[in-house]
């Protein structure tokens, strides 16, 4: 059964959750983890035994859905990208409380250097505060093992897994060599059912036996052999490696490291072989991808008697990802003869694709509200984001997923006026429909612009939650129908654009404009589908079925 | 044996099936295999590259570190000079002449060619008229893979056709054979210009 295969980390991660027997896959789109769901949807086992794998409308609803197929006993699996953590953090942190039942893995996939994010947040933070297991594999053959077994972990201890990834594993492929499949669970629900109600009284009796059980979880970091001890004859220096850290190290020690070395894919840290290495060693080089949670919890607010190195004290840069580079400046080691950058390159910038809509949208909406001193416009998460840039400059504010909708109606609270939200249709359905209700609410003199392009287009045209809907969500959620506008963001239509803009600025209350036109990215990809289908009439993609 | 590729250009040019191809041949090859892709913002029109990286050992790390790339395989011209720190100092650049220009600022074409010109082993062509000449016009990136294949000593050419054969097969047969001839016009250039 065993087979080779080409995988992205994302891929690989996807594939062993399939074999270990998942049945459903919960996410919202994010980038760097979109692929995982994106490899269950097309993956033919997964729709021979109807894997669900519908994306959900934001990661909260994604990580409930989940525990809750594992109170029903079956594998689940929720992933997201680091700042969807944040979304479902409620959800999350008290999962632990709960427990699980049918195995439950949590996938989040963290972006330093913030390649397409806007910090850069370390989730291992998260499973540490939930008093949860995180296994962060080093290679794709890694996440293709480890998340099987995180699933046997999740069942044996009745406690979910973070399974933490970054960015340069979940997007680069390697070659996957695969094992067994195994059959889906049974429906079956938990022993302890007490447990699932998370009243103060059950939540105290489970908050001591969650404390406890994080020691068997500590023992277990000792002896599963994710953590291995790898000892070296030079003790001037001991090195703990975690994740893909330690993918670095080795291409800079091609004929072995010297020093003893600490490899951690597992947490709760290993205390024992931390302390060995402490024993061991004149002074310790931590290096991991992301925030410096490991350095941290080593060096506390007192002096060691053995010196910590990492990214606090400048051995590592304190930001962004790791490089083969850095790692091999930390070790001391020259840098490899290398030519000297170009002078004539000059950046080049993402920017909206020619021919999208929102260029459009913001062309009319610049129109209209530049010549008006006191605007503000409070823009979100998306590629229309990229209106910031040049030649649009068309917002003052991104701050997270469903932001605009909220602080438009808070500077709107505070006098500001026009105060313009500008959200896409599915930022708006992960995270914006609740803040229109307390638009609503409060008469808030806002003017909400969703940019509606019928798709979750920054990671790659996913399906969006509210198509063919999202005037009857607005109208159900209180928006007058006369103030609900749909125009189609076109040049042609310029000036109905800024007509229907500028009358509901001006109406004092909560309006709703829709611009709607399909991105380009998307419609190209179904006209090819399209003239593929009228062609070969035989021939059905299998993505169709 | 090891080589290690930087594949670039601009977002939507289609650098990643060149890296499929290479990729199908590998691991028919049963060599080790890396590829660190750009996904996500920087996809749309800004400058991508993928760490590629092939060998006969196990690998480690995903990305290539400055200084140890055997070739950096282009696009596009001016999208082939950022990567120049990490160019070994006999490595090769292989890389399209044509200009993806959706920047204000973009740099006179003369002076990214004085710069290419500096490096020691360069491949310059223009992808696009050679896939036109052999009826490919769609498979300039085959063309540029072609080109690689010249200089690339850890896959025979001949695999490279397979893994193009296995790539492209389910598209059909015509589209097999355009890629392929644009493959074989990209390798004669590169053996010209080698």
């Amino acid at each position: 059964m065993n087979k080779k295969t080409l995988l992205l980390g994302d891929e690989a991660l996807a594939l062993g959750a399939i074999h270990a027997g998942l049945t459903g896959v919960y996410a919202y789109p994010g980038t760097p983890s979109t692929e995982i769901t994106e490899f269950i949807q097309q993956h033919p086992l997964a729709r021979e035994r109807d894997i669900h794998s519908t994306w959900s409308a934001n990661e909260k609803t994604a990580m409930e859905a989940a525990i809750g197929a594992s109170y029903a006993g079956k594998r689940a699996l929720v992933c997201m990208k680091h700042v969807g953590m944040n979304v479902c953090a409620d959800a999350f942190v008290n999962s632990a409380m709960t427990g699980a039942n049918g195995g439950l893995v949590v996938t989040a996939c963290d972006d330093p250097s913030m390649h397409s994010s806007q910090n850069e947040q370390d989730s291992r933070f998260y499973a540490e505060f939930a008093m949860m297991p995180c296994f962060e594999p080093s290679s794709q053959q890694e996440a293709y093992r480890m998340i099987g077994q995180a699933y046997d972990f999740s069942e044996k201890y009745h406690i979910p897994v973070l399974m933490r990834m970054t960015t340069r594993m979940a997007h680069s492929r390697a070659v996957v060599e695969t094992g067994d499949v195994r059959d889906e669970n049974q429906l079956h629900f938990p022993e302890n059912p007490r447990q699932w109600v998370l009243l103060p009284a059950n939540a105290k009796v489970r908050n001591v036996q969650l404390i406890k059980d994080y020691a068997e979880f500590e023992a277990q970091s000792e002896t599963m052999g994710n953590n291995k001890y790898i000892d070296g004859a030079d003790k001037s220096m001991g090195i703990i490696a975690c994740g893909i850290a330690y993918n670095y190290l080795m291409e800079n020690c091609p004929y072995g490291c010297p020093f003893p070395v600490l490899k951690i894919s597992q947490y709760p840290l290993p205390k024992a072989m931390i302390r060995r290495m402490a024993a061991e060693c004149k002074s310790i080089l931590v290096m991991e991808e992301g925030q410096p949670l490991v350095e941290m919890r080593l060096k506390g607010v007192l002096d060691t008697p053995v010196e910590i190195k990492g990214r606090l004290d400048g051995s590592l840069p304190r930001t962004g990802e790791l490089t083969p580079d850095c790692v091999r400046a930390a070790l001391g080691m020259a840098p490899l003869p290398q030519g000297e950058a170009s002078q004539v390159t000059v950046p080049r910038p993402p920017a909206l694709c020619q021919g999208c809509g929102h260029r459009d949208f913001y062309t009319a909406l610049n129109n209209v509200v530049k010549p008006i001193e006191s605007t503000r416009v409070f823009s979100d998460i998306g590629c229309y984001t990229l209106g910031w840039l040049a030649p649009y400059h068309a917002f003052h504010t991104c701050v997270e997923m469903g932001a605009s909708v909220t602080m438009a109606v808070g500077a709107a609270n505070s006098g500001v006026h026009p105060s313009v939200a500008v959200i896409g249709d599915s930022t708006f359905t992960h995270s914006g429909m609740t803040g229109l209700l307390d638009a609503v609410n409060s008469k808030a003199n806002v003017t909400i612009c969703i940019s509606d392009n019928l798709t979750t287009g920054m990671t790659g045209g996913q399906d969006s939650a509210c198509t063919g809907k999202l005037e009857n969500i607005c109208m159900g959620l209180g928006v007058e129908p006369e103030h609900v506008r749909v125009i189609i963001p076109l040049p042609k239509n310029y000036e109905e654009m800024e007509r229907v803009i500028r009358e509901e600025i001006n109406y004092k209350g909560v309006s709703v404009i829709i611009a709607r036109r399909e991105c380009i990215q998307t419609a190209k990809r179904h006209a090819a589908q399209m003239k593929k289908d009228s062609t070969i009439p035989n021939l059905k993609s299998p993505q169709r079925q | 044996m090891k080589q290690d590729i930087i594949l670039c250009g601009v977002g939507g040019q289609g650098i990643l099936s060149i890296a499929t191809v290479i990729g199908w041949a590998a691991l028919d090859q049963n060599l080790y295999l890396k590829q660190a892709e750009v996904h996500g913002m920087s996809q749309r029109g800004g400058d991508v590259q993928s760490n590629l990286r092939i060998s006969s050992e196990p690998i480690h790390s995903d990305l290539i570190p400055l200084g140890g790339c055997d070739m950096i395989v282009s696009l596009e011209p001016m999208e082939a000079l950022r990567y120049l720190p990490y160019l070994k100092q006999d490595g090769w650049i292989i890389t399209s002449t044509t200009p993806f220009v959706n920047i204000p600022n973009y740099p006179e074409i003369e002076k990214i060619n004085a710069e290419l010109d500096k490096v020691k082993n360069v491949i310059k062509l223009d992808v696009e008229a050679i896939a036109k000449e052999v009826q490919s016009p769609r498979s300039a990136n085959m063309v540029l893979l072609g080109a690689t294949a010249s200089v690339l000593n850890i896959l025979e050419p001949d695999k490279l056709v397979e893994g193009i054969t296995n790539v492209f097969g389910r598209k059909g047969q015509a589209i097999v054979d355009t890629n392929i001839a644009a493959f074989r016009a990209g390798y004669e250039h590169g053996c010209n210009q080698r």
